[in-house]
């Protein structure tokens, strides 16, 4: 070890290394946070899994933690998560493709600068003002214009507005990639006589597949782990998917994991019970789930930035 | 040309498309760009005609109550801005701290790529997992009590740094390396150059993007829920261990009230009065952004 350095530079460059060190334990600090997500699921899950066979948690076909006779198959909250992502799918990828295209191909300098804002709105909205306008104006709005009836929880209003919010994750990260197609290969497309209909839906969208793609990922895994609008309007009924009845499916009232979530986190069901630590089980499926999807879009996403540069 | 036959225009991508079906699809587009905006826009005309003769002052100043004509918002907004205020202390310092090292002192090894990733993902995680988190580590763990103010501050902050640190990195990315360069030229350290160039320059930008994080954690409910925040509470939070509601769990709680008055009214009155709050924290972004985009 060398003498302590006391001139004045010798100060200032321990200072320098201060704060490198004090900035690096705050870069640092996501990583605890992850492992701290990991550690605080995976205590309690284990404590639940000591009760509750992990066979039967992931194949059970019942979702009862609290009533007689109690069950903790995670099927019907899965199968009812997946009727939300489902249906918020058919609403934002379609919608958040074609605006893509139109704010990266179409629009003027002038409209766009007033339309990405716009859209920017729909994602900052708070989730539970959504899950508002879904139970107490989509579903009667819907109810009147549909032949079907539906309940007054439904997965149909719920997935609508889960579609809507979702909408500017597809279309940014879609018009990023889009717009990182070289314009060499647009104007090649011009000059063999193309519109620009062929342009977009032949040679931009395809070269910007990946990153397309990515945000396809990304918004799903949204839509999977949003929370407030399926506790407020989609209901608090585990069901599994029934393929004899396709359309009640969106009709009726279902259980998403999220939803599940909420229900237990605002019971009285305090300590020790299963009923409480499968709030930490279900929490460790969705986050499994996400995180595997937030990561392959990461990595899709990765390649075609690489691609274009 | 062999293309003036429909059947080699319609099997070749670049065989000739007609007018009308580039029009159509142009409208399409259009249309499919408006189509969230434009429902946005009816449902909060919607939610305003309803709270017209529920928001008044009364309301802002009241405290909840099971008679709809009586019920008011105070302790959730007070809850709400208390809450916010305290993420702003925890989030701000930690994010350009953050941001700092890996725009400035981080080598481009792996190390940095995995922080960069893991960040990347935690902005992925669903906000419910948050609330888990604060639940097993501040309530279960550090026994901090349910639902408190600094409970409900922590846990939200988890939430938001991530976002924090990827705009405070994009701000910081942004100050062009001559400056950096002339300040080390001068004799400057690396900290020095850090402390008077970059972080002066790159203020405005971290401001801005702190301030729509803030935006964020304002409309956060499903964490709130998870640490056990009342849905209702009658009294103001006077001390960082009280226990605090926020606006979205009012809002949440007055949802599940199945009296029209309450759905049609409190509810709508609730909505708009976040939606205030909210729309002003973005408004002050927004002029923060536009001052600095004029000076330079």
């Amino acid at each position: 070890m060398s003498q302590p350095d006391f001139s004045h530079d010798g100060i200032r460059t321990a200072r320098g290394r201060a704060f490198r060190y004090l900035f690096m334990l705050c870069a640092l600090l996501s990583i605890l946070t992850t492992v701290a997500i990991l550690l605080t699921l995976l205590v309690d899950a284990i404590d639940f899994f000591a009760q509750v066979s992990f066979v039967e948690f992931l194949t059970g076909t019942r979702w009862s933690p609290t009533n007689d006779p109690v069950a903790f198959g995670v099927l019907p909250l899965i199968s009812g998560t997946l009727i939300i992502t489902v249906g918020a799918a058919l609403v934002a990828l379609p919608i958040g493709l074609l605006t893509a295209i139109y704010l990266s191909e179409y629009a003027s300098e002038r409209r766009r600068a007033y339309l990405k804002p716009a859209l920017e709105v729909l994602a900052g909205v708070p989730t539970v003002v959504y899950g508002y306008f879904a139970l107490v104006y989509v579903t009667p709005a819907l109810d009147t214009v549909l032949p079907v009836e539906l309940t007054t929880f439904n997965a149909l209003s719920a997935s609508i507005m889960v579609g809507i919010m979702i909408i500017p994750m597809v279309s940014s990260i879609s018009e990023d990639a889009m717009s990182a197609v070289p314009d060499s290969l647009r104007q090649a497309s011009y000059g063999l006589g193309a519109t620009k209909f062929t342009v977009s839906t032949s040679v931009v969208v395809p070269a910007a597949l990946s990153g397309i793609f990515s945000s396809f990922i990304l918004a799903l895994s949204r839509a999977i782990g949003e929370t407030m609008i399926v506790a407020i309007a989609a209901g608090q009924t585990p069901r599994l998917i029934d393929v004899t009845d396709p359309a009640g499916l969106f009709t009726n009232s279902i259980q998403t994991m999220t939803a599940a979530m909420v229900q237990i986190g605002t019971g009285d069901l305090v300590g020790q019970g299963a009923a409480y630590k499968s709030l930490f089980a279900v929490g460790l499926t969705l986050f499994v789930i996400t995180f595997v999807m937030n990561l392959i879009s990461e990595l899709v996403a990765s390649r075609y930035r690489e691609v274009y540069r | 040309m062999a293309a003036d036959t429909p059947d080699a225009a319609a099997d070749s991508g670049f065989g000739r498309v007609s007018r009308t079906k580039d029009v159509a699809f142009r409208l399409l587009a259009l249309a499919a760009t408006l189509v969230g905006i434009v429902s946005l826009a009816v449902l909060l005309a919607n939610v305003a005609v309803d709270s017209i003769g529920w928001l008044d002052w009364q309301f802002l100043t009241s405290p909840p109550h099971p008679n709809p004509y009586e019920a008011g918002f105070l302790p959730a907004l007070i809850g709400s801005i208390a809450i916010m205020l305290l993420i702003a202390l925890i989030t701000f310092p930690l994010g350009v701290g953050a941001a700092v090292y890996l725009e400035e002192y981080a080598s481009d090894g792996y190390l940095t790529k995995f922080i960069q990733l893991n960040i990347a993902n935690l902005a992925g995680v669903p906000s419910v997992v948050y609330g888990l988190l604060g639940l097993g580590l501040f309530v279960s763990l550090l026994n901090l009590g349910y639902g408190t103010v600094f409970v409900a501050a922590f846990t939200v902050a988890l939430l938001i740094l991530p976002i924090v640190i990827i705009s405070a990195q994009e701000a910081i990315r942004a100050v062009p390396d001559s400056q950096r360069q002339a300040s080390y030229g001068m004799g400057a350290t690396k900290w020095q150059t850090i402390r008077n160039v970059v972080l002066p320059r790159a203020m405005p930008g971290i401001m801005t993007g702190t301030i729509l994080a803030l935006g964020r954690a304002i409309g956060e409910t499903a964490p709130l829920i998870m640490i056990a925040a009342p849905t209702t509470v009658f009294g103001v939070p006077n001390s960082l261990f009280s226990k605090v509601s926020a606006m979205p769990l009012q809002i949440y709680n007055w949802a599940s009230y199945p009296e029209t008055e309450f759905q049609y009214g409190v509810v709508a009155a609730g909505v708009v009065t976040l939606l205030v709050v909210l729309l002003t924290i973005n408004s002050i972004a927004i002029i923060i952004r536009n001052r600095y985009q004029q000076r330079t």
